[in-house]
């Protein structure tokens, strides 16, 4: 077998300029690949990661029908039982209480529509860190009774740190949600668009409000890791009973979800066409490396080389013809992706602009994701098998003589 | 025993429709041992004869035995294997493969049947000190000369210990010298290790090297001549 690979490494390099074009360009096609997916999923997981791991959790547990209906009248009591079935469960990290509302908030002059919600201060803090997002007061404490704004909300209310504002909203069954709050903190985000309408209140004193004793209507859920997501979310389904809604980000947020999927089936067509490109100049390679040694091939099988081993010495060639541009490309990109991974690029200017409109946080994040590297070598070797199968085809029908006689 | 008995063997190939006797009722016996020249002008069907008792083409009729076994009858994928424990080839061109060295050449057809590194090593340094190639061992074909590369053809013949060697014109790229060269060799290593060697040329000179001469005519035996 060693001879069988050092044959097919001297065949490669017969034709050192022919080779190294073809190495180049399988080494352009996955050190893109690799680049640009490591860098959609970087950024998607990241952008989901701040979104889901600030605002929803990657899973929510509810009452059955509050999904749909968003009403205070299907809130929950969860009972110490239920938290440690919940942070019990395989991925799952910790499981946060709240209650969620809407109410109209107003300074006397200026009034908007926000969402309120009830935070557990210790238990919110662990999971979305908000405590380091206050950009202005302080975070609460276990006695606080004020509210949190959001910071481009206190902008339009023309309120800060210490002054006061009116909360007005329906309760549960209907009943009146009114009470004024002392501004103790404000929050800000990545994204202005995140802090825009958003209010936070400590839980007692939003189930006060709104009048729902010790209910909430959110359990919000964290996993170990984003990829883990529908493992969790089974098992979740398993565990609980069906008194009980299990919601992921995907469910909550579909058009991020769908924003996701569409770029990826855009950089996988992209791609595709590159690995088409390429794949088609590994075919011109192979199929000359093959026709300029009918002669030979006629020569070794007169022999006794058997069709098979002659068709496997073809095969090692050109995966090893694509093989070592991906290895090339492997090397490469690695070590860049391995420290992009860990300082992710910050945008400045205008790209970062766009992507604050969108509400997502200016940042392009990698990742060392290793099915990405499986994938293209997949893809190569795949490349390398379908340019031989003319190879193949050649030397099933060669004639010995023919060739030898020939070189046809 | 007879290595190689052929009984009323013919080959004809279509030529524009036109039957061609490319081979015509050939019934010849090689003893083990033999050092014959199979001659005739170009076209008198030495290459189609050769390539038959090879194992490389199938007879129109007529039976070709080899090591007492029928081959004219086997599958493609038998002959391979058959030939490659049989029969010992060396080529008028084309014998090597450009990108082996001449030791890997040799060593390449006992890979093939799956000899081990040891025992291959072993053999290919025998055979090309044999072939007076000892201190060319690690040059590719390339770095030889055509009478060279012919050398290194008939010492990877040898390495597979195949029942007799064919070679088909071995001598029509070599200059004089070295055809007489490579025939000294080829005459030791039939002395020597009673190798059984059937060769074909149309050169004078080569065909007065051979202890047998077997003259064929449009494809017909016109003389057998054995000579002491
Ligand atoms: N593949 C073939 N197709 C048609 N005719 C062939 C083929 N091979 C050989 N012949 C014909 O058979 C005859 C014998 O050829 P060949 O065996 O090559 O003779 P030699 O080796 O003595 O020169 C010639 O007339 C040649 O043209
Ligand atoms: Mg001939």
């Amino acid at each position: 077998m060693r001879l069988y690979f050092s044959l097919a490494w001297r065949n490669i390099w017969r034709n050192k300029r022919r080779s190294l074009i073809s190495m180049s360009s399988i080494l352009f096609a996955v050190m893109l690949a690799i680049m640009s997916r490591s860098m959609m999923i970087g950024t998607f997981e990241r952008m989901i990661d701040t979104i889901v791991g600030t605002f929803s959790g990657y899973i929510q547990v509810h009452q059955e029908g509050y999904f749909d209906s968003s009403s205070l009248d299907d809130i929950f009591v969860p009972s110490s039982d239920l938290l440690a079935q919940i942070e019990g469960t395989e991925h799952v990290t910790l499981a946060v209480p709240r209650l969620e509302s809407f109410a109209l908030v107003s300074s006397g002059d200026n009034t908007n529509g926000a969402r309120i919600i009830g935070i557990d201060p210790a238990k919110e803090d662990q999971m979305t860190a908000i405590s380091e997002r206050i950009s202005t007061g302080s975070y609460f404490t276990e006695a606080s009774e004020g509210i949190i704004l959001g910071s481009e909300l206190a902008k339009d209310l023309k309120k800060t740190v210490g002054d006061t504002i009116i909360l007005l909203g329906s309760g549960y069954h209907g009943i009146t949600a009114a009470g004024r709050f002392v501004v103790e903190g404000l929050v800000s985000f990545p994204a202005d668009e995140m802090s825009a309408a958003l209010a936070y209140l400590p839980l007692p004193v939003a189930q006060h409000l709104y009048g729902v004793e010790e209910g909430i209507t959110t359990l919000a859920v964290m996993l170990d890791h984003a990829r883990n997501l529908e493992r969790a979310r089974n098992a979740l389904e398993v565990v609980l009973s069906d008194e009980y809604e299990v919601i992921t980000w995907k469910m909550m947020v579909p058009e991020l979800d769908q924003l996701v999927q569409m770029k990826y089936v855009g950089q996988d067509l992209v791609l595709a066409l590159i690995y088409i490109v390429v794949g088609f100049g590994i075919l011109g390679t192979v199929l000359m490396m093959t026709m300029e040694r009918l002669r030979e091939f006629g020569m070794v099988t007169a022999l006794g080389m058997k069709k098979r081993t002659l068709a496997i010495i073809v095969l090692i060639e050109s995966s090893l013809l694509t093989l070592s541009g991906a290895i090339a490309a492997m090397v490469l990109t690695i070590p860049i992706l391995a420290k992009l991974q860990q300082e992710p690029i910050q945008l400045t200017g205008k790209m970062a602009e766009g992507y604050e409109s969108y509400g997502f946080e200016p940042v392009l994040a990698f990742t060392l994701h290793a099915p990405i590297f499986f994938w293209q070598t997949f893809f190569v070797l795949l490349i390398a098998l379908v340019s031989s199968s003319y190879p193949f085809f050649r030397i099933s029908k060669l004639n010995s003589v023919e060739a030898m006689r020939t070189g046809h | 025993m007879a290595v190689i008995k052929t009984d009323h063997l013919s080959r004809v190939y279509e030529d524009h429709g036109v039957p061609v006797k490319a081979v015509d009722d050939v019934s010849l016996s090689i003893e083990e041992g033999e050092f014959t020249a199979i001659v005739g002008p170009s076209g008198s069907g030495k290459t189609t004869f050769l390539n038959m008792v090879g194992g490389l083409d199938a007879p129109s009729s007529g039976t070709i035995e080899v090591d007492g076994k029928q081959i004219s009858q086997m599958k493609q994928n038998e002959l391979i294997g058959f030939r490659l424990r049989h029969i010992g080839f060396v080529f008028q061109a084309y014998n090597l493969i450009p990108v082996l060295t001449a030791k890997e050449n040799v060593e390449f057809i006992m890979l093939l049947q799956k000899k081990s590194k040891a025992e291959r090593d072993k053999r290919a340094t025998e055979l090309l000190d044999a072939v007076g190639l000892g201190d060319r061992l690690g040059r590719r074909p390339h770095e030889l000369s055509g009478g060279q590369q012919q050398r290194v053809a008939v010492a990877r013949a040898l390495a597979s210990m195949p029942s007799f060697v064919l070679a088909d014109e071995p001598t029509a790229n070599l200059d004089s010298t070295s055809a007489e060269n490579l025939l000294d060799i080829m005459e030791r290593l039939n002395k020597e290790q009673k190798m059984t060697f059937v060769f074909s040329t149309h050169d004078p000179r080569v065909v007065a090297r051979a202890h047998r001469v077997v003259t064929l005519r449009d494809g017909a035996i016109e003389s057998d001549e054995t000579r002491s």
